[in-house]
């Protein structure tokens, strides 16, 4: 029996244990040949899996331009998918290279949880969704309502300060799955269902009539959600920031994954840095010249991603707004890459 | 064989690595020396790995601000409180779950396993039929049943199902009036104690004087008309001194009054029923333990049969029932804790769920969560164990 | 009766018929429900139990269930729909396992069947190898056709297993694996050495004091913490380690019940003969206590097999898990009773039938004694 042990502690070992050097994240990565990216358990539009496991969402085009940046190839991506309990162990612990599973940016994470926000993937606010026949109109007449949330978010944090801050009184339910959270407010558990809009917005439709429900217009904090990655690696920090700059500035420039091979010839001396063409931004970041022109040709710019997951033309129906580029006047305003 | 030793050339002493006491020496070095190696190494790992990181450690979060509220409580708590608190807030509603699941599932457990040996046919296969059903089926889809299933089924507050405009129930809760003490109910809670004081004394006596005697007092009688009746004249005396609280429909919800959260009843429901198809197989198997020989003798003993019951087949039984019945006890407080998966706030909710996530701090979190359990387990069984030498003294 | 004449001699039997209503149903139903006032009371109250709730379950789940169709709109919804468990079939037995893929799972559960069936038939003589096969190389089989990415096999991860079939891995590989842990705990309880034995008890106090659910938080997330940097494991790996060990330290108690059966006088003889210790419990203790805990570890799987719900709650779709994640799509919303009660009704069956055999060893056994 000791035999089977052993026999079975190395097969594990050999298939499931992936062990690496201490080198960088970026090291790591190329010697295995795939991105380990960790998103959530389903939430459409940003990262959500389909019946038979492909995953898709804006969430999962950050990781799949990760890919494309580092390995050239954006299907290089394998998913973790993670309870907003496991998140952080599983950065802090190595087992995902990339967190992008719509984690608010708070300073507790940034500092005391050893991790780094790499930037910001889509600027969320937290907002309240009830049922029409209730007649509310704001939030300000949900005193003595029952809140339906998910527990241990940044979420049941806001709803409790913004109740004692207008004097309201509230009893919180706060459930350990986001399904369950929808399944009891579907049942009449709840008033109020409460968390960042764009999660209303695609959590409604889990419910079994969408349209007897309707999303108040307060929003009460500011939810900047985005890639995370662990303290200690800045080049791997740097990657990951700067494929979402890329991805931004892509989108400024008017490059999109139709148009990227004709603009390669571009005269703009812009478009030539960042598709490689002039200037060593990929060599500095320890990539191949050509990595921007892969997460555009391969996952498309930001504008695209978010057309493709979150815009007014999916189920979500979320408009641009402040997650408009700076000179259309959103908050989306990449580095110069130069 | 043994003749052919003799003293003289007795065997040498076995060298020192073939001697047994040597031998279990050094394979208990060898053990100790093995779980310290791996305990250190895990140690060192995780040290390592929150040095590297930088991520915090130790117990100070405790005394930080919590800033989120909690459903249920039965100490004072609101966001001001800290993490320290949250975690008797969790602590106590799981003691509250555990000990009405325990009590309804005694209750409940007793009454199937007796029912099971009924001699009416179709009580005891009914019995035999919930036994087997539901004691086969996960604990917790039986509670998401309860939760999700029945819980879709109940009116919303607005429609509430009531009881003589002071009782209601809907999808958030089971509301009753709540008892309002005023100046003057002091007189009744000691009028209450006196109660109870009197009461044992005179068991005391009644027992006292049966045993020189053998003349019976209606004990229980007296007993009941003692604890209502003191209580009650010192309410006449104090004038009253109690209102209720009703629960009104304000707004969304109701307020006042006392509040059960359908969270708590399907736990409690779910675990109950649960445990309770095990407790009546124990029951069972403890009422067949005793000989049918001891009812016989005693019924030839002139002894009526209720007297038998309680006199000479329980607490035979409860030799035999009672140390599965405490780890029955045990699991239950234990499986108290899936109450993580609908929102009932206990320990594992609050502490290993809420503040593991706001604090981040996953190793001390879940070790005092672990910790509490090993407690409360540890408790327990040796509650039991004092009990159950108790019972079994009275043998001889 | 005591004016009738005798017609018959002292010391001849009467042969008269008893009275027909001690004989019969009607007889019975007088002896077995109406025998007194509270029996007939109980009768009555049984009944209107039963009346209340057979009736509208039966006409619910099968008179006016919906059983043939392709989609929602085939569901009448006046009573169950089952063509929603038909729908999501494949999610709720696989789970997200690639369609092309499933033969290997199906294919395992063949090749449990066909090797474990010998092992009831009592005159198959090769049971010990049998048995070893069992143990040790058929979950290594299991392990190439589930994993795959050899021998031609596509890669299939972890997540996307699901279903009825990832609760018995865990289960299965959670009792297997426990199984010799458990027994050298249990030794080690009645070892004569002080630190061993104080090692192993704590152990055992330790995982049986803390309720599943806190191991699997602890698998999820403070294992990885204890790993050196770099070195990780798979999820569903950690999980299963959790389920292993809080099985074992049961598995350790239930061995120690057949191992304390075993009167003093084996362990002496087998001294008396020279045997070592080992030799001692392999040859003489072992195969004696084993068979008596048998229907104690069917009893312990049972429970693992129950208890394995509880991954949904750390993110691992297991039966109950798909059947709650199939019922969050949009398009097949409110089926939840039809889901935990198909739910139920499958884990009832494996339950029912597992404890049904433990009871059934637990006679064969009695009777050898």
């Amino acid at each position: 029996m000791r035999k089977s042990v052993k026999i079975l502690s190395a097969i594990a070992a050999a298939a499931f244990v992936s062990s690496a050097a201490n080198a960088g994240t970026l090291d790591d990565v190329k010697a295995k040949g795939f991105v380990q990216c960790g998103v959530s358990q389903g939430l459409p539009g940003f990262s959500n899996p389909d019946a038979n496991g492909n995953w898709t969402g804006i969430d999962v085009d950050l990781c799949r331009a990760v890919a494309a940046a580092t390995l050239g190839d954006a299907s290089k991506v394998k998913y973790s998918p993670l309870s907003a309990k496991e998140r952080f162990t599983a950065l802090q612990s190595g087992e995902v290279d990339v967190l992008s599973r719509n984690t608010t940016w708070t300073a507790t994470r940034d500092t005391a949880l050893g991790l780094n926000f790499a930037g910001v993937n889509y600027f969320d606010g937290q907002g309240f969704m009830v049922r029409k026949s209730l007649g509310v109109k704001n939030a300000l007449e949900l005193g003595g309502a029952s809140v339906c949330t998910n527990l241990g978010t940044t979420t049941e944090l806001n709803v409790a300060d913004y109740f004692r801050a207008n004097k309201l009184e509230y009893k919180l339910v706060a459930f350990e799955k986001a399904d369950e959270v929808v399944a009891a407010y579907d049942a009449g558990r709840c008033d109020v269902y409460t968390t960042d809009r764009s999660g209303l917005a695609a959590q409604r439709f889990k419910l079994g009539k969408p349209d007897d429900h309707m999303v108040l217009p307060e929003v009460i904090s500011k939810e900047p959600l985005g890639p995370v990655v662990r303290h200690g690696d800045d080049q791997w920090f740097d990657i990951v920031k700067w494929t979402l700059y890329a991805m931004l500035e892509s989108e400024e420039m008017g490059i999109n994954m139709g148009n990227v091979d004709k603009m390669k010839g571009s005269d703009n001396p812009g478009i030539k840095r960042i598709l490689g063409v002039e200037g060593d931004v990929g060599k500095n970041l320890g990539l191949q010249p050509n990595w921007a022109y892969n997460i555009v040709k391969q996952v498309g710019n930001y504008g695209e991603s978010y057309d493709r997951n979150v815009g007014p033309d999916t189920p979500l129906m979320l408009a641009r707004g402040v997650n408009n580029l700076w000179n259309n006047g959103g908050l989306m305003y990449p580095m110069p890459a130069r | 064989m043994a003749q052919g030793v003799s003293n003289s050339n007795r065997p040498a002493k076995p060298p020192i690595w073939n001697d047994p006491v040597y031998r279990a020496l050094f394979f208990q070095f060898l053990v100790l020396g093995g779980v310290i190696a791996l305990g250190a190494y895990l140690i060192s790992n995780t040290l390592d790995n929150l040095a590297r990181q930088g991520i915090a450690s130790g117990f100070g979060f405790l005394d930080t601000t919590a800033g989120f509220s909690i459903l249920m409580s039965l100490i004072d708590y609101s966001e001001e409180n800290t993490y320290g608190r949250a975690f008797f807030v969790g602590l106590f509603n799981t003691l509250l779950v555990a000990g009405i699941g325990i009590f309804f599932a005694t209750i409940f457990g007793f009454l199937v396993g007796v029912a099971r040996l009924s001699s009416n046919w179709l009580l005891a296969k009914m019995a035999t039929v919930y036994i087997e059903t539901l004691r086969n089926i996960p604990l917790l889809l039986q509670i998401f049943f309860w939760y999700f299933g029945v819980l879709r089924n109940l009116p919303a507050p607005r429609d509430s199902a009531m009881v003589m405009e002071s009782f209601f129930l809907n999808n958030r809760g089971l509301y009753s009036p709540r008892p309002v003490f005023e100046d003057g109910f002091a007189l009744i809670s000691w009028a209450f104690v006196a109660a109870i004081v009197i009461i044992i004394f005179m068991a005391k006596w009644a027992h006292k004087r049966q045993e020189k005697t053998g003349q019976q007092f209606h004990t229980v009688y007296a007993s009941i008309g003692i604890i209502i009746g003191l209580p009650s004249i010192a309410a006449v005396i104090a004038g009253f001194p109690m209102s209720w609280n009703y629960p009104e429909l304000t707004g969304f919800n109701f307020t006042g009054g006392i509040v059960v959260i359908p969270e708590l009843v399907s736990l409690a429901l779910a675990l109950s029923l649960y445990t309770a198809t095990f407790i009546a197989e124990i029951v069972r198997s403890g009422i067949m333990a005793v000989s049918h020989g001891q009812t016989e003798a005693s019924y030839a003993l002139g002894i009526k049969p209720g007297v038998t019951l309680r006199k000479v087949v329980i607490p035979q039984a409860l030799r035999v029932i009672i140390p599965p019945l405490t780890s029955q006890y045990l699991n239950l407080t234990k499986n108290s804790s899936l109450a993580a998966a609908i929102a009932y706030p206990d320990l594992v909710l609050v502490f290993g769920g809420i503040v593991l996530n706001q604090t981040g701090q996953a190793i001390e979190v879940l070790s005092i969560t672990m910790a509490v359990y090993l407690t409360i387990s540890l408790l327990i069984s040796a509650f039991m164990n004092w009990y159950n030498n108790k019972m079994a003294l009275v043998e001889r | 009766m005591s004016d009738q004449k005798p017609t018959h001699k002292l010391g001849e039997h009467p042969d008269w018929a008893p009275p027909s209503i001690t004989i019969g149903a009607v007889g019975w139903v007088r002896a077995n429900m109406l025998s007194s006032p509270l029996n007939i009371f109980l009768t009555l109250l049984c009944g209107y139990l039963i009346y209340l709730s057979v009736p509208p379950v039966v006409q619910w789940a099968f008179l006016d269930a919906d059983w043939f169709g392709t989609n929602r709109d085939d569901c009448s919804r006046e009573g169950a729909c089952w063509i929603y468990i038909g729908f999501w079939f494949k999610q709720i037995m696989y789970g997200r396992y690639p369609d092309t893929e499933v033969w290997r799972i199906n294919f395992a559960y063949a090749l449990l069947v066909v090797a474990a069936i010998p092992l009831f038939v009592p005159s198959f003589r090769w049971k010990g190898w049998l048995s070893v096969f069992l143990l040790i190389g058929y979950p290594i089989i299991a392990f190439y056709l589930f994993v795959g990415g050899s021998f031609g096999m596509e890669h299939v991860e972890t997540p996307l297993w699901g279903g009825l079939f990832l609760t018995l891995v865990i289960s299965v590989l959670g009792i297997v694996a426990s199984l010799p842990i458990g027994i050298v705990l249990a030794l080690g309880r009645r070892s004569d050495m002080p630190v061993v034995k104080a090692i192993c008890i704590g152990f055992i106090e330790f995982w049986r004091g803390i309720p599943l659910i806190t191991v699997l938080f602890m698998s999820s997330v403070m294992f990885p913490l204890f790993l050196p940097e770099g070195m990780h494991f798979d999820k569903l790996i950690r999980a299963l380690i959790g389920v292993m060990l809080f099985s074992a330290a049961y598995m350790a108690e239930v061995v120690r019940g057949g191992l304390q059966a075993i009167p003093k006088g084996q362990t002496e003889a087998a001294e008396a003969l020279g045997l070592s210790y080992w030799k001692t419990m392999n040859l003489v203790i072992m195969p004696q206590a084993l068979k008596l805990v048998i229907p104690g570890i069917v009893n312990t799987f049972i429970g693992l097999f129950k208890d394995t719900t509880l991954v949904l709650i750390i993110g691992l779709f297991d039966l109950l898990g798909m059947i709650q994640l199939v019922g969050t799509n949009p398009d097949w919303l409110g089926f939840h009773i039809e889901g935990y009660v198909f739910a139920a009704f499958v884990f009832w069956c494996f339950c029912f039938s597992m404890s049904r055999y433990s009871q059934h060893l637990e006679k064969k056994l009695h009777t050898g004694h």
